[in-house]
């Protein structure tokens, strides 16, 4: 029987009350939104802590997907059912139904959260990926104010975030620029496993030619990195099967995979490869299927 | 702590350990042993249970999480002594073997059918993906859920044909009446 070691259960009513209890808490209080993560931890005793800060309660402020001709901003508290069935969402960033569709099974997904899933920074997890290929930015609080950080400067390392001790993850800002599209693919030995290997791509592009293009891996290496050196290549031009290919062999090379129990290094360096070339390909065919301006 | 909430209906308060998961309150503190307790680590899907209306793995919900809302367990399925319709499919289609997977499976099902009447066969499967049937009884699962879907229809039509009649009724009164 896996049961956490004890701790006080306290619940909170509003963001700001969440933060003064995480101030007065400080390191040995944690939040808990969906718990899918944290409480696993907790059961293993990978986690412990004397206070949880239950802030499910805060859904009402937390959970939005809201849309700017900009920016789509997408509360903390937003759970994954909810990023998968947003048809808004979808056609801005199909990338996220893509990987929504593939992230634990329906049940979890009713309980697990945007920022929760950050927060957790485990280098597997699916959304750290989707977020570093969108460019996201993070709003982080505390009793002081409010900063913005990139995700590059949010994710410090696995299980490791910009979050401090009094902070709390508020907002996900997705910048959406014109003539734009993006996939996600991940291979999983079983529904709702982790990935073996899961790749985002997005593509930017206009008269023809690439903009510009991000492509973000999970699960082959330490963090869930973007590829810059694939972004230099491609920009400028005009997008082929050579380029993809290209593309594809700088992502086998430039992670770090370890052979464990889901597959080799050598096969993860493989899939990387493989599903750059298919992420970047399916981005660049939405973008022909769907043209929509203004909209990525 | 002190914990309370609405259980199949019934308000419940009771005194808690912080990290008691709610799987462990239902089963041991509360003696709703319908709900199974299985791999202990959100995967197998036994332990499902309605939090608020959503499926939810009652083994990483902590007890306290649940407080003031509203849990629906596999007792709380059937009415009056009849059963719900995703019950009588699970016995019309021989839907369980050893019955350790059931009470998540019917809890999973019943959420589907509520938000989509008619699935096919894909979305059956795709919404209990995250149960385990440890004697693979899948094709018969799938079956059992395909029969309470048809006969969730058939008893709306029932209710649809017996509602035209009343509608028919009231219209001809009138004629009646003159």
């Amino acid at each position: 029987m896996q049961v956490p070691a004890p701790f006080e259960y306290e619940r909170a009513t509003s963001v700001d009350h969440a933060i003064g209890l995480l101030e007065r808490l400080g390191d040995s209080a944690r939040l808990i939104a969906g718990g899918h993560s944290l409480l696993p931890m907790m059961k293993l005793r990978l986690v412990n802590l004397e206070y949880v800060i239950d802030i499910n309660d805060l859904h009402g402020e937390l959970g939005y997907i809201r849309f700017t001709p900009d920016e789509v901003r997408i509360g903390a508290l937003t759970r994954h059912r909810e990023l998968l069935e947003s048809d808004e969402l979808a056609g801005i960033f199909p990338i996220f139904r893509d990987a929504e569709r593939v992230i634990a099974d329906p049940v979890v997904r009713n309980r697990g959260t945007l920022g929760g899933s950050l927060c957790q920074a485990d280098p597997s997890e699916d959304l750290s990926a989707v977020c570093t290929t969108l460019d996201a930015s993070c709003v982080i609080r505390s009793a002081t104010g409010e900063r913005v950080v990139s995700m590059n400067q949010f994710h410090r390392g696995p299980y490791e975030t910009a979050v401090g001790d009094d902070e709390m993850l508020l907002e996900i800002r997705i910048p959406v620029r014109s003539g734009g599209s993006s996939a996600y693919e991940k291979v999983e030995r079983r529904a709702g496993d982790w990935a073996v290997t899961s790749c985002g791509a997005a593509v930017w592009m206009d008269d023809g030619k690439i903009v510009d293009a991000r492509v973000g891996l999970a699960a082959v290496g330490p963090n869930t990195t973007g590829i810059p050196e694939i972004s230099a290549l491609l920009r400028g031009r005009a997008p082929s099967e050579e380029q993809y290919a290209q593309a594809g062999a700088i992502a086998a090379r430039s992670c770090s995979p370890t052979t464990d129990m889901r597959g080799t290094a050598e096969y993860k360096r493989h899939l990387a490869d493989e599903l750059t070339r298919r992420t970047l390909r399916r981005a660049v065919a939405r973008i022909a299927q769907a043209p929509r301006p203004g909209g990525l | 702590m002190q914990v309370s909430m609405t259980v199949n209906g019934e308000p419940v308060a009771e005194e808690i350990e912080g990290r008691l998961l709610l799987v462990h309150f239902l089963r041991d503190q509360l003696r709703l042993t319908g709900t199974h307790w299985g791999c202990d680590t959100s995967n197998c899907g036994t332990c499902v249970v309605w939090l608020d209306g959503e499926p939810v793995k009652s083994c990483t919900v902590l007890a306290a999480m649940a407080g003031g809302k509203q849990v629906r367990t596999v007792e709380g399925l059937e009415t009056d002594g009849v059963l719900d319709p995703i019950q009588q499919g699970f016995m019309e289609c021989h839907g369980l073997q050893c019955g350790f997977c059931t009470p998540g499976m019917l809890m999973t099902a019943r959420a589907l059918l509520d938000r989509t009447p008619n699935p096919s066969e894909h979305q059956i499967r795709e919404a209990i993906s995250g149960q385990i049937c440890r004697c693979t009884g899948y094709a018969t699962i799938v079956r059992s859920v395909q029969w309470a879907s048809e006969n969730r229809i058939a008893e709306r039509e029932a209710e649809r044909e017996a509602e035209r009649a009343a509608t028919r009724t009231t219209d001809r009164e009138p004629e009646v009446a003159s």
